[in-house]
């Protein structure tokens, strides 16, 4: 009895992710080889035209493309931006630290539409942003519907996933080993290179693999401020699905951004665990 | 003593305006008197108007699609911590075969992609005819916000003494009467908070959500999304202020119960 226990109790959790996770995602499989028709809509039987198709026209090519380079670019500058910003707060005094961590974490609960309309408001035409540099004699610029806006917005939403885990991995590093070196003539420099950075980097790239699937799947940011043309794979996904109803085309796109997705994130994990594994090896 | 530089903390101060400064220009054109999206502006009480606060309240399917959020959110969240309560007492607490697959599948909606899961139940709504049934909508509801609840269920049980479980027992206590008066009660703040992190997960979902609301469905945030690409309005401004301000309270609520930086720190 008691060793069926954990299975019992894990039981109705493990039904329920079987039907709504499995179960879709094996039937999305499926779907990706069936036949469609622009009359009847899908038709079953098997085929692999809808694979094809993306990967015939450079159509496809050039989406997967710039949503590639906006989610790269998003990364880089979270890491530029996150890790400086993790380490400031970590030499904050009380209670400075802990509200201003909660002022950066806690837009992470706000609605992305929302934010994605308050960044709507930032750069348009009129917006704040414009007056600014108005006044600053530089003219206004178009950002609404163009890539500046979505790498913003998505900075804006994914900042708090690179603060995180660069501030978890700066909570292990002891204050003391710092002053050490400094203590034994190391320049500032020398102390962010040889000490601090080799800390935080497993936080870092943890954290940019976060970011960069979020912002490679994000739908709402690009589909409020990148408009009709700056198509990305997500807003891609959503007009095959929503509005040209070509399932097994929408469902290869999806499926190729899943695994595009969890091959980044397991030769990341491959790469990381290598570099430690050589370093605790030379050590 | 360490401290922060002029510059890191000019630094700082950036980020911070960078962070916050989307939210609050929300909450400022919200108090327009305007047509426009304009900033109100003045020391005297009419330059503000709560006029679009007052569109929002009177713009039925909003107003509809707010029910629907609250009644979807309350729903999934109770039955996500309903469901990680026994499934984290068994990663945490029982050595077993396919614990790590359990574990690994439990937590998967956060590294499967919200949209990937949106196009795939779709398929299977439309297989089910679940289309247009709210049960169906917060079950999956529940798929993308069980990894929070079970998170925090996880980690209140490390956190807990297990030596008051043990006098317990000792003492002839039954493992129900056990369960029942002292872990559960210990494990209570993990359990509050996870539903309340639980509960606001499900509340702002939108990517997943767009693909399998239907008209009676249509929550509060796919609603402003669909709002939001036709037009923009400072009605969206008032809306969009009016979530703000319930997340402030609702984060407010959370860090006085259990602390928001742990909750958010041990998300990840």
């Amino acid at each position: 009895m008691k060793r069926w226990t954990p299975y019992l109790l894990s039981a109705p959790s493990l039904a329920l992710f079987g039907l709504m996770v499995l179960l879709p995602l094996a039937l999305t499989l499926a779907l990706s080889f069936q036949q469609y028709d622009v009359e009847v809509g899908v038709k079953g039987g098997f085929t692999w035209a809808a694979y094809v198709h993306v990967l015939s026209d450079s159509y496809y090519y050039e989406i997967f493309l710039r949503t590639a380079w906006v989610a790269a670019l998003t990364t880089l500058i979270c890491v530029l931006v996150g890790a400086p910003e993790a380490y400031i707060l970590s030499r904050m005094g009380r209670p400075w630290r802990s509200i201003f961590l909660l002022v950066i974490l806690a837009p992470l609960l706000v609605s992305v539409v929302v934010r994605a309309f308050g960044w709507s408001l930032l750069l348009g035409p009129n917006g704040v942003v414009n007056q600014v540099f108005d006044a600053l004699g530089i003219g206004r610029l178009r950002m609404l519907y163009t890539p500046t806006a979505v790498v913003v917005a998505l900075v804006h939403v994914m900042l708090p996933f690179m603060v995180i885990p660069v501030w978890t991995s700066l909570q292990k590093l002891d204050p003391m080993v710092e002053n050490a070196a400094l203590s034994l003539n190391a320049s500032r420099w020398t102390v962010m290179r040889r000490v601090v950075l080799p800390q935080i980097t497993p936080g870092l790239l943890s954290g940019s693999l976060i970011v960069f699937g979020l912002s490679a799947s994000a739908l709402a940011i690009p589909g409020l401020l990148g408009g009709r043309r700056l198509k990305m794979v997500a807003t891609l996904i959503y007009d095959e699905y929503l509005h040209e109803l070509n399932w097994p085309l929408g469902a290869a796109i999806a499926l190729a951004l899943l695994v595009i997705n969890l091959a980044v994130m397991l030769s990341y994990n491959a790469v990381l665990e290598g570099r430690y594994a050589k370093r605790m090896g030379k050590a | 003593m360490k401290n922060n530089g002029p510059l890191a903390l000019l630094f700082h101060a950036c980020v911070t305006i960078f962070m916050l400064a989307p939210l609050v220009i929300v909450c400022l054109v919200a108090f327009t008197p305007e047509n426009t999206l304009s900033i109100p502006w003045g020391w005297s009480l009419g330059a503000y108007s709560t006029r679009w606060f007052k569109a929002a309240f009177e713009h039925s399917d909003l107003m509809q699609s707010f029910w629907n959020s609250l009644g979807i959110a309350t729903a999934a969240a109770t039955l996500a911590v309903a469901l990680a309560i026994p499934a984290g007492i068994a990663i945490a607490r029982h050595e077993f075969a396919g614990r790590n697959a359990l574990n690994g599948l439990l937590l998967s909606p956060l590294i499967v992609p919200h949209l990937v899961l949106g196009v795939a139940m779709l398929r299977l709504f439309a297989l089910f005819g679940a289309r247009g049934s709210a049960l169906w909508l917060a079950l999956a509801h529940v798929v993308v916000i069980t990894p929070y609840a079970l998170r925090l269920v996880v980690a209140a049980l490390a956190g807990l003494d297990r030596s008051a479980e043990q006098a317990a027992l000792s003492l002839g206590a039954s493992h129900a009467t056990v369960f029942r008066r002292i872990t559960l009660p210990l494990m209570l703040p993990g359990i509050t908070g996870g539903w309340m992190l639980a509960f606001i997960n499900s509340f702002d979902e939108v990517t997943m959500s767009i693909f399998i609301t239907s008209p009676q469905t249509v929550t509060l945030p796919v609603r402003m999304y669909m709002i939001a690409t036709e037009s923009i309005d400072p009605m969206m401004a008032a809306v969009s202020a009016l979530m703000v301000a319930v997340t402030a309270v609702a984060m407010i609520v959370l860090d006085r119960l259990y602390g928001l930086d742990k909750i958010l720190v041990g998300q990840h």
